[in-house]
Formats: C-alpha cells, structure tokens, sequence
C-alpha cells in the first residue's frame, strides 16, 4: 500500500507531455536578469555595480542576516543595469541585469569541497553561501531549515511533484538521482541523522527505479512510495504520509520531528559540495497547450520566460493563460518577460483559460470541500465566512490552517473558486491573531 | 505578442464535475424506480410521474419569470424533485393533486427560501406531506401491481391488520405489491443506489447508518422481536429503500461531515422505527427525514471535524 494521508483528489496529471523527453540545455541567452528577491526572508543588497565583470557562481547580492539567501550569477559578462523589472510575484523586484559573454568563465570561489570532513557549521555555512532556498516554490533558505530548533527524527526528500504537468523533479530522478541522494545523505549530516527518506508519488515508477539503481543508494535511504494524489507533496501532507505525525497548527515541520527538502534542493546542495557551483541551475518544465513543443529545460537562472518559450518552438496558439508553477498554485503572468529565478519550477500555456468561477451558481452542499480538505478543514463555512467578513467565524473553521492547495475550489460542482474567499478573510484573521498577541504582552 | 492574458487566483484548472451533471446522475439513478412503477402499476403512473416533472420545471420557470429572476431550471434540480415527488405517489392519484404538490414543492419549500442549495427541507418530502395532509384518501389508496385491486400496504397489513394479503418476500423483492409509484421495487432502488455510489454522487454513510439502526431496533424491540422473516418485511415495504437512498441523502438538508452524516442516519432510522412501531401511521420514513433534515445544521454544528493541525500527534 502506497502511503499517504485522508483527503486529497486525484486530478488527471496531463504529465505525459513531457515526463518521457531528456531535459534540454538551452542555447546561450545574451541578457540573464537576477531578481534580488529570489527567497524568503531579509531583503539583499547588490554586491556589483554597473560597468563591473561578473563570473559564473560569483556572489552578486547578499544581506547579513541569517534568514536570507545570497544570489549568483549563472553566467560571465557585464552587469549593464540594477533596476526594478518583472518577477513572478506580479510586483516590481529590483534587479541585476548582465550581459552574458558566452565565456562562461568561472569564479575563483568555486571549488568542490568534501562533506565527509566538514562539521555542523560548515556544512550549513556551504549551503547558504551557494544560495539554496525550497526550489519547489516556497523558497525558504535551506540552511536555515536546516538549523530547527528542537532535534528532529526524519529528514524527508519531497519527489511527490504532485502539481500536473510539472515534470521537473521526475526528470532530475532519471538524470540526477546521484546528486538527489548525495544531496540527501549531506543534510543527514547537518541534521546528525542515520536514515534518510524520499518520497515519490507512485506515478513516477521509473524515478524509484532510477533512485534505487544509483550508486549512491543504500539501506539508510529509505524510498517511499506515495499515492498519487493532489496535494501529496504538500509538506504537511508529506510528512504524514511518511511518519504518520501530523504538524500541529502553527507549527512548523520540526515540530513533528521532520525537516523536508525538494528534490531539486538537494540536487542543488550536491552541486554546492560537489563542483562548488552554487544554486544558478534548475530544471524548469515548460508545458501546456499553447507551446509546439513541451520539454523540460535545465536553465541557467536569470533567462527570461520568452526565451524559454521560443526554445519550446514558440506558440502554437495565442495562449490565454501564462502560469508561473503549476495549475493548481502558479501565479498567472500578465507577461512573459519575467525571468526564471530559484524558485521557478515551471512556466505553464494555457490555450483556452478553464472557467474557475461561476458567481450565480449557488452552493449545493455537496461536501466535497469538506471530503477532500487535505487539511480536514470546512471550506464553504469558510466562504460562508468571508462573504459576511466574520472574522471570529473563519477563526473558529481554522481558516489559518488554509495551505491554499485549492482543492475545494478545483473539486467544486458549483464552481464558487472557494480559495478566493478564503484568502480574503485570513489576513484578517492574522491581524486580529497579532493584535490579541501584542495585547497580551 | 498581443497580450490577451487572463489573470486570476489560483487554481487555474477545474473539475468537469457540474452541478448539471451531478443532477443527471440523480436522475438516471431514479429511472429504474421509474420504469418499475411504470411496468408495474400501468400507463397512468407514467403519466403521474412525467406530470410531476414538467409541474416542477414549470413551476421553477414561472416563479424566477415573475421575480426576474436568472432561469436555473437548467441545473435539472427541479427533474430531481418533481421525479421525486411522483416516485412518491400513489399510482392512482389525480393528475391535478400532483400538480399542486410539485408546485409547493418548488414555490413553497424550495424558491421561497431561496432556491438550490437553500431550502431546510427535502421539497418532494414536504411536499408529500403536505399532501397526505391535505388529501388523505387519494394519498392512502394502493393498489396491487397490475389488476389495480384496491388493497392496503404490506406495512399497514402488518401493523393494524388491515384487509389483504401479504406478498412473499420475492414478491416484495422486486416490486409484485402495494405501494407508492417508486418504493415497491426494492431491486429497481437498489439498482440505482449502486449506480449513484459508482459515481460518487453520494456516499454510503447515510443509508447505511440509517437502516442499519432501523433493522437492530425492529429485529431487538419490533412487534415480532427476533423474527428474522418481519424484519425483512420491514426493510423491503414502504418506503425506507427510497427514502434511505434517494431522500436521506439530498445534499442540501443533510451534513456535510462524515460524523454529521451517521448521526443523521441513526437520527432516521430511530424515528422511523418509533414511528412504525409506536405512531399512528403505518409509515414513517418521510416524518423521520423530515424532522432530521430540521435538525441538520445542528448536527453540523457539532460535528465539526477536528483540523489536521488540531488533531495532535506531532511527536509519537
């Protein structure tokens, strides 16, 4: 029995347009361009000016606090321009532009280092300074994932990529299964644990194959079959699934004992170790309809979208919908000139944009919110909530405990987009949390 | 490029599933009841339930015409609750009688407190009632399958000893006795039951819970206690099979938690029992719905399942 937890749907994964193709290499790109902004935590400061030279793997912006990841730059050339341009958040995010001379000379920093030999402090010191953060999405620095609080019991590989279409994590399984568990056996290491876990949806068969065949497995790695399901890649979800223990509200994954880890984050921390080049390269999936031709690419960070797509063979229709991520999470895209960064996983076409919302169609009560939430919460009261800006009411559903996997709005009959009115009302929730915190003190 | 982009909160893909479709399924389900009756009890049954249909859709139609309101007679609910509401008949009723209890079902229980999704009780079930209430001869003249002999149920036989015979339990099995146009043929209602779980449109909770707790009640405390032969008797007459399957479990008057939902059924089962073994009528179950259906948002209420993070069980 493949493991997982109670709730979640199976949507149809539409993966089959690109989980048979190698990843491509993509051509040399004239422009990459860095968004200082590419994790979550204190801001960074650009360490180059315009006019200076930069090399591949140099350091091009960091901050001195410890939440925070510093950016590198993936090619050698010219910094021409730091301004404010697109990100995939939909804001403006200054950024460093450089010209790439197709040199692609390396910085002198960069140098493979052994794990083997290095303590607690190093290793976690390596992984900052090559930049990784979550590169599912999320973004957190992973050096600081790393440094939980309270000693944990399971280090987890998250190979569910359980969005559709989204093939990236599957093709570095085929193509990069050394460097996953290399990856893996470092933060072991860091974490001072004996085993190891990857878990990988039961859709991705050849990528468990290919993990076990690697040389770097063994019976202190621990692959775990998951059911494929939406949203079993969800951490929470994954932790349950593979522990059993569910991550109190609040709470973070240390809290029940487990750090989690993307399959291309620990593809990126053996990078850091092996050749020393820090996080500049990810598999990127572009997909969808609207493209002629759907692959996976490995990219260097900073080329912008439209590049990828010309290399996918351009448009074969004008496409409605441009999503950064997956269907189910992405950000839609009102262009498609903003670049890939760390935390890109996909870019998604969409021909024909599916109608995600019906306002005149009225709740029927089915209870399919309620069957599916991944999180056992009662979506529709939550709605019910927001619509009448209760915010005591959407307190008392849980409404913080919403990880906006958007499940109960895929599943509805009814159509009602059920996530939007929820994100309305929980930051209401947080303000009214923080002000009854800040009253307390 | 020309930018037509659409841009819109996640998530950007949606299930096909509609509440059209999950309507359809309801309906397909309810043809074997249907086309049992129509075998069973002649042409005129036919007629009584196609009148209660298109009595329904007009009804809808009429009533959001007047309101100006948006037309929703597409969403095929008002199919559901018209089939309902005839499957629910007397096979000799008069047309018009059919025709005024679809419309109260639509007008009165169902629009009036605001249409799909919004009435607190089953339609087609208050409305049976008001029906019983207000015609209680035509509600309480059966007759047998085919030579249309006017006769009691197998329930009131059972509980006052009325006139007629008592069919066998094949006999009651497939549906070779008196009763409504759509509960007699307990094969016909089980038919569909299996299709609407195949589905998904419903699930097992309810039913389950709700006959379960019926037959240990009747086989424990029923006039004939452990009599295995009255206790099948019980669950294959009247109209506990339509009622558990197609009526206990109308989404809008029932829980939505899984917890909610086997109270709801329990809920049924034991009134269905007192009512039977103790009440005036030989019948109980649209009574037992009915009251449950009230006491639905409470249940609810109460049976708020605990969150995922509420649930404990972070370290073992």
């Amino acid at each position: 029995m493949a493991a997982t937890f109670k709730g979640g749907f199976h949507i149809r994964d539409r993966k089959e347009l690109t989980n048979e193709k190698q990843t491509v290499r993509l051509p040399d790109c004239d422009m990459h361009i860095y968004p200082m902004r590419q994790h979550i935590g204190a801001p960074l400061k650009a360490l180059v000016s315009v006019g200076d030279k930069v090399k591949v793997g140099q350091k091009i912006a960091d901050s001195g606090e410890f939440v925070s990841a510093p950016v590198h730059s993936s090619v050698s050339g010219t910094v021409t321009d730091i301004k404010p341009y697109f990100h995939d958040s939909g804001s403006m995010v200054e950024a460093i532009f450089v010209e790439n001379d197709k040199e692609y000379t390396v910085s002198d920093d960069v140098c493979p280092k052994d794990y083997k030999s290095m303590n607690h402090d190093e290793l976690l010191s390596v992984i900052r300074e090559a930049g990784i953060v979550g590169m599912g999405g999320a973004g957190f620095p992973t050096h600081v994932k790393l440094s939980p609080k309270q000693k944990v019991d399971y280090i987890i590989v998250n190979g569910a990529e359980c969005e559709p279409y989204i093939t990236s994590d599957h093709r570095y399984m085929l193509e990069n299964a050394d460097d996953i568990i290399y990856g893996l056996k470092v933060a072991m290491k860091v974490l001072d644990l004996k085993d190891g876990y990857i878990g990988v949806e039961l859709n991705k068969r050849n990528g468990i194959e290919a993990v076990k065949a690697s040389k770097e497995y063994g019976e202190n790695i621990h692959i775990i079959e998951l059911k494929t399901k939406y949203p079993q890649g969800a951490e929470k979800q994954l932790i349950k699934a593979i522990t059993g223990r569910n991550v109190p509200a609040g709470g973070l994954p240390a809290d029940a004992g487990a750090v989690v880890i993307n399959v291309a984050t620990a593809v990126a921390i053996a990078n850091a170790f092996k050749t020393g080049l820090p996080a500049i390269e990810k598999n990127v999936t572009v997909s969808g309809d609207a493209v002629k031709n759907p692959s996976v690419f490995r990219v260097r960070t900073g080329v912008p979208v439209s590049f990828l797509i010309e290399q996918a063979g351009g448009f074969a229709n004008a496409p409605e919908k441009i999503i950064s991520g997956g269907p189910m999470m992405g950000i839609s895209q009102y262009n498609i000139d903003y670049p890939v960064t760390k935390t890109t996983s996909s870019v998604l076409t969409i021909t024909k944009a599916e109608k995600t919302y019906d306002p005149d169609a009225p709740c029927i009560r089915c209870g399919r919110c309620v069957d599916h939430c991944p999180m056992r919460l009662m979506p529709m009261k939550l709605v019910q909530a927001s619509k009448k800006d209760d915010v005591d009411m959407a307190q008392k559903y849980n409404v913080l405990e919403c990880i906006e996997c958007g499940l109960c709005s895929y599943i509805c009959p009814a159509n009602k987009n059920l996530l939007q009115f929820i994100r309305m009302i929980k930051p209401e929730v947080m303000k009214k949390v923080r002000e009854e915190k800040n009253n307390g003190k | 490029m020309e930018n037509n982009l659409i841009m819109s909160s996640s998530p950007h893909i949606h299930t096909n599933s509609t509440t059209q479709k999950i309507m359809l399924d309801v309906i397909i389900a309810l043809l074997p009841a249907a086309v049992a009756g129509g075998l069973l009890f002649g042409i005129y049954s036919t007629i009584v339930l196609a009148s209660a249909v298109i009595s329904a859709v007009l009804a809808e139609w009429i009533f959001e015409k007047l309101l100006k309101k948006r037309n929703t007679t597409g969403d095929l609910s008002a199919v559901v609750t018209g089939l309902l509401l005839g499957l629910n008949m007397p096979p000799r009723i008069p047309i018009w009688m059919v025709c005024v209890g679809s419309a109260f079902a639509i007008v009165i229980v169902k629009q009036m407190f605001g249409g799909l999704g919004k009435n607190f009780v089953n339609p087609a079930l208050a409305a049976r009632c008001f029906m019983l209430i207000a015609w209680t001869g035509a509600m309480t003249s059966f007759q047998t399958p085919f030579d249309a002999v006017t006769t009691a149920t197998p329930l009131a036989i059972m509980k006052s000893g009325a006139e007629g015979t008592m069919p066998s339990l094949m006999q009651c099995f497939v549906g070779m006795k008196a009763g409504t146009i759509g509960e007699t043929s307990a094969i016909a209602l089980i038919i569909g039951f299996i299709y609407l779980l195949a589905r998904r449109v419903v699930s097992i909770k309810i039913p389950l819970a709700y006959i379960a707790s019926f037959a240990a009640l009747t086989f424990l405390f029923g006039k004939d206690a452990f009599d295995a032969q009255y206790l099948a008797y019980q669950l294959l007459t009247g109209g506990l099979l339509l009622g558990a399957f197609f009526m206990a479990t109308d989404y809008t008057t029932t829980p939505t938690t899984h917890l909610g939902m086997i109270i709801f059924g329990i809920g049924c089962g034991v009134l269905t029992f007192l009512i039977r073994r103790f009440g005036g009528y030989p019948e109980g179950v649209s009574f037992s719905i009915l009251l449950m259906n009230l006491a639905a948002p409470l249940i609810e209420r109460y049976t708020v399942p605990k969150s995922f993070g509420n649930r404990g069980g972070a370290r073992k």
